[in-house]
């Protein structure tokens, strides 16, 4: 083959010098910094042509490089006796028992679902979706964490149709369940929503794929759909802030194809039940470059690839749009040199390209040759060891004003408020969003979607005689209005709710993925988010032994200079060991509610950063609870024993809206009533009083609500585990919830409200 | 028993049905693959849930045109059983195996959800025999598009002949949204001329236990097998 170098090694100082600016300003444009142009330049001793540029550009944009968080990430607990693969593959392992391992990871598709929000969020289940089965494991369940900006913001409705039809158009095609998720909204996130989506994979501890090119020599092998010229660059774009003219970058957004999906996932995993799959590594963001580098970096190794080998969708396509492309569905695989035809035949059987492309070197660097020219020859240690790692300045703003009760002036009764509370699609039933979402598909799905506070889905494969099996419970937790307030408190807040949730469900919390997205970390306050939230995560992950094992970071989540409210969202895993121990949110008739928690937690309630104050005063101010970990451990331990123990019935931790909001959620679904129990002091208040309304609506945190049959044995058992509890009161089947004389609720109309507020917002928009 | 299943590009629901089979007969089921041209003879093929090829074009019209089909008309020509769920009733219709046709839910959204369904007085059916007229299973339903539609003169003959092996039904007097889909005269399920062929759209696999989604689609699957094995 004819060769001849593109490079311009020979060129004199005054072209090099022209070249250079030519070439600093196409940097530039991909979103690179001068600095970080010049750096290059050094690095790898001539100017990069285009394709390496591109090259450069993408390894070093915020998302691929994580150049602004490294830092930080790097103080993440990530280590615990069951972790099997912490950050840094595509996915992170736990060890389940059995010999089997969770494999599990969330990342965002935020910039792009603001876009083009059907695309956007489809190609985000479906990343996320591959980066779980690369690594040998089956997908189990979906779950997500959507932010969108107020209801009544113009585009809202119509990101949230799009959005939900996304996730379930890709979920529900390739025949995942999905089974959990949060959705809130809030005005910070109007000119950019947030949506992040997990995936959980099962599979055997000792058949798990890493990524790490090996072997020298060793076939390339590319698999999946065609390359074509879409999301070219998405990468950068996912790094850069928006402004009004942000749809102008319709044509970076990916286009999924969940069909394609299911192929690529029942061929890989059917290739994967064969010896021959060395390393691989999914073509995510920055597509064919990551990949490439990433696998050969990891290998100490090399990689020299024919792009004309690639399949195209698309005739000429240059090495730098095949090198950039984010085409969906693409997988990149060393195999064991002579397993090339036996493979191919897998998929064949799919209907899938099987190309070889390329070969493992020894010489560290990637060779791109593209009609028979040399298109790209880079060191690969650069690209990754010298990507900019920023350790940039930050403040971290703890606000740490007490609201107390006196400090409302509400002339409003407890029921209006209530019915304010249900009216909010913050609080109100997800039922319209999560009936587009298949949550059965797989047979295996337990609890799901708003019946328990964590979604449970079983084992496959783990029946014995007396029990359905072995689950694993899911959830995604962040009140992002804590973590405005105090980045601490509002990390170590994410991590104890989403443990409560899995406790609450009759599970162990395990491990933790996180999806951090923040603003634009060049800002100090922003920066000061990012570093508070990493310290809260951190101190409550150790505490409750819950490692990070993988995780995604989203930041210049900024539209014309506005920021998000800061959203480190977490992504929980835990085991139960018998299904059959689930626990649902709802009570039956006949039960005793019991709050466990502080007891200064019991008399009034903390209405600083509460859903409550924003409500009644539209406004969020003051210190939001705090939390105590040690606490929290001991309650998450005791609800494991109690639930062992078989006492309960179901359990509700209390978050967003208070108690009050809890016991309702609780009540629900069999329409009961319940005469509360009020504190001594409250009394005789009367249906406007403030006292009364920090109580029903304070956040306290570290408080679950469990329902009971017996009554007697759990709290001679919370007497011995020291644990501090308030009865709340017994269920009837009146309907009624009874506050004093005063205030009677009916559950039925407040149930009303609570599934009629979404549908009635959204019948209004018509796609 | 001799069952199978048919598997096209898309199908994800094979899986399920087969745990369900299984947990029956104690047999897991044969699976044929869509380019599969000979078959064994069986008792019945059922046709599961899915995205065969995507949906691409119209639901179940490419999986319609597979050379397996030919194999599927061979089995009910010799009076074989052939249930079709979900996409396996939309494969069946663009087939010409069963009348009518399936479009988008009227809501213009994929729905997942519990309905109820109503045995209806049908003709002689191995799905129905075990059941009585009115006899209510609780069966939930996953898809986009399963709003039947048919015009009068198919109405009637569905109607006038048995054709119809289940309805949604109220599960409460205040349900206003019993029906999930929007289908025609609240039509879930349709039989073929002799009763050996039968649509439809919910999902028994997905109910055989009792902690998610009950135990009705077991009882179904059970009754049938039951008949068919006879």
């Amino acid at each position: 083959m004819q060769k001849r170098n593109l490079e311009l090694r020979d060129i004199n100082e005054n072209e090099y010098t022209v070249q250079q600016e030519s070439n600093l300003d196409q940097a530039l444009g991909m979103g690179l910094s001068k600095d970080e142009f010049e750096l290059i330049c050094n690095k790898i001793n001539k100017i990069p042509n285009q394709t390496e540029l591109g090259i450069f550009s993408a390894m070093f944009s915020e998302h691929c490089s994580y150049k602004s968080s490294k830092k930080w990430l790097k103080t993440l607990p990530t280590k615990a006796e069951h972790v099997i693969q912490g950050p840094g593959e595509n996915a992170g392992v736990i060890d389940i028992g059995n010999d089997q391992a969770a494999v599990f990871k969330i990342e965002s598709h935020n910039h792009p679902s603001f876009i083009e929000p059907y695309q956007g969020s489809a190609t985000g289940v479906g990343g996320i979706l591959r980066d779980v089965f690369t690594m040998g494991a089956r997908p189990i369940a979906l779950l997500n964490a959507l932010r969108f900006g107020s209801i009544n913001h113009p585009l809202t409705k119509h990101l949230v149709s799009g959005v939900v039809k996304g996730i379930g158009g890709y979920g529900n095609c390739i025949g995942i369940p999905t089974v959990g998720g949060e959705t809130n909204f809030n005005k910070s996130y109007d000119g950019n929503i947030l949506v992040n989506a997990m995936a959980v994979g099962l599979a055997q501890k000792d058949k798990i794929f890493y990524s790490a090119a090996t072997g020298a020599g060793n076939p390339v092998i590319y698999v999946g759909a065609k390359t074509g010229r879409d999301g070219i660059h998405g990468a950068t774009m996912a790094s850069a802030e928006f402004t009004e003219s942000s749809s102008e970058k319709r044509p970076t957004v990916q286009v999924g194809d969940p069909f394609t999906g299911k192929l690529l996932l029942e061929a890989c995993l059917e290739l994967m039940q064969t010896d021959v799959v060395l390393s691989i590594q999914d073509m995510g963001a920055a597509g064919l470059t990551s990949s490439s580098v990433e696998m050969a970096s990891k290998g100490g190794l090399g990689m020299h690839l024919n792009l004309d080998l690639v399949p195209i969708r698309e005739e000429g396509m240059t090495s730098y749009e095949i090198m950039l492309s984010e085409s969906q569905e693409r997988m990149l695989m060393i195999l064991k040199p002579g397993s090339e035809e036996a493979a191919k035949l897998i998929f064949n059987k799919w209907d899938l390209d099987f190309a070889n492309i390329g070969k493992v070197t020894n010489t560290g660097r990637l060779v791109l040759d593209k009609n028979g020219f040399e298109a790209c020859n880079i060191p690969i240690n650069p690209l990754v060891e010298d990507a900019p790692e920023y350790d940039r300045p930050y403040e971290i703003l703890q606000n740490k004003k007490v609201i107390k009760s006196d400090d409302f002036q509400s002339n409003q009764t407890l029921n209006n408020i209530l019915i304010k509370m249900f009216e909010s699609p913050n609080i109100a039933s997800k039922k319209w969003i999560w009936e587009q979402y298949d949550s059965s598909v797989m047979g295996d799905t337990i609890l799901c979607n708003g019946k328990s506070d964590a979604a449970i889905v079983k084992i496959h494969g783990t029946e014995t005689k007396n029990s359905l099996g072995k689950g694993i419970a899911m959830t995604t937790d962040c009140t992002p209005r804590y973590v405005k307030s105090d980045p601490i408190i509002g990390g170590m807040q994410a991590v104890c709710e989403a443990a409560r949730n899995i406790a609450a469900s009759g599970a162990k919390p395990l491990a933790i993925t996180n999806n951090l997205n923040f603003g634009n970390p060049e800002k100090i306050n922003v920066m000061g988010e990012i570093v508070g939230s990493i310290k809260g995560i951190s101190q409550a992950a150790s505490t409750l032994n819950t490692p990070i094992v993988s995780g995604n970071v989203s930041l210049y989540n900024e539209t014309n200079g506005q920021g998000i409210l800061p959203t480190p969202v977490i992504g929980m895993v835990g085991i139960i060991d018998e299904v059959e121990n689930c626990l649902g949110i709802s009570a039956e008739n006949n039960n005793t509610l019991i709050i466990l928690g502080q007891k200064q937690n019991f008399t009034e309630g903390w209405l600083g950063c509460s859903l409550y104050q924003e409500i009644i005063s539209d406004n969020l101010d003051g210190a939001p609870p705090p939390i105590d970990l040690k606490t929290e451990k001991q309650i998450i331990e005791t609800i494991m024993t109690l639930n062992n123990n078989k006492l309960l019935t179901g359990a509700h931790d209390i978050s967003d809206g208070g108690l009050l909001i809890a016991t309702c959620e609780m009540l629900f679904k069999n329409r009961l009533g319940l005469n509360v129990n009020l504190p001594k002091a409250l009394m005789s208040s009367n249906s406007k009083d403030h006292l009364l309304h920090s109580w029903c609506f304070g956040e306290d945190q570290n408080r679950i609500i469990i329902s009971t049959n017996e009554p007697d044995k759990v709290v001679s058992l919370l007497k011995e585990s020291l644990i501090d509890y308030y009865i709340l009161g017994m269920t009837n089947t009146s309907s009624n919830l009874n506050l004093n004389e005063v205030d009677t609720i009916s559950i039925k109309e407040i149930y009303n409200i609570n599934e009629r507020t979404i549908p009635s917002l959204m019948d209004t928009y018509k796609s | 028993m001799r069952a199978a299943i048919a598997i096209f590009p898309g199908s994800n629901c094979d899986r399920d049905m087969a745990v369900a089979i299984k947990k029956i007969t104690g047999k897991s089921p044969l699976k044929l693959w869509h380019k599969d041209t000979e078959a064994p003879n069986l008792d019945l093929i059922v046709i599961p849930g899915g995205f065969s090829f995507g949906d691409y074009l119209r639901c179940g019209a490419l999986a319609a045109r597979s050379p397996i089909i030919k194999n599927i008309k061979n089995h009910i020509s010799r009076g074989g059983a052939l249930l079709g769920v979900c996409n396996g009733f939309q494969i069946l219709i663009e087939a010409n195996i069963l009348p009518g046709s399936l479009v988008r839910n009227k809501k213009l959204l994929f729905t997942c959800r519990e309905t109820t369904l109503e045995v209806q007085d049908s003709i002689q059916s191995p799905f129905l025999s075990s059941f009585n007229t009115g006899d209510c299973l609780n069966i939930p339903v996953a898809h986009n598009e399963g709003n039947y539609i048919a015009n009068n003169e198919l109405l009637k003959e569905l109607e006038n002949n048995g054709r119809i092996a289940f309805k949604y039904k109220k599960s409460s007097e205040i349900e206003t949204d019993y029906n999930p889909n929007g289908s025609l005269s609240d039509i879930a399920g349709i039989l073929s001329k002799n009763g050996r062929v039968l649509g439809m759209m919910p999902h028994p696999e997905r109910s055989i236990n009792s902690l998610h989604g009950g135990t009705d689609g077991l009882k179904f699957l059970t009754k049938s097998i039951e008949q068919i094995v006879g």
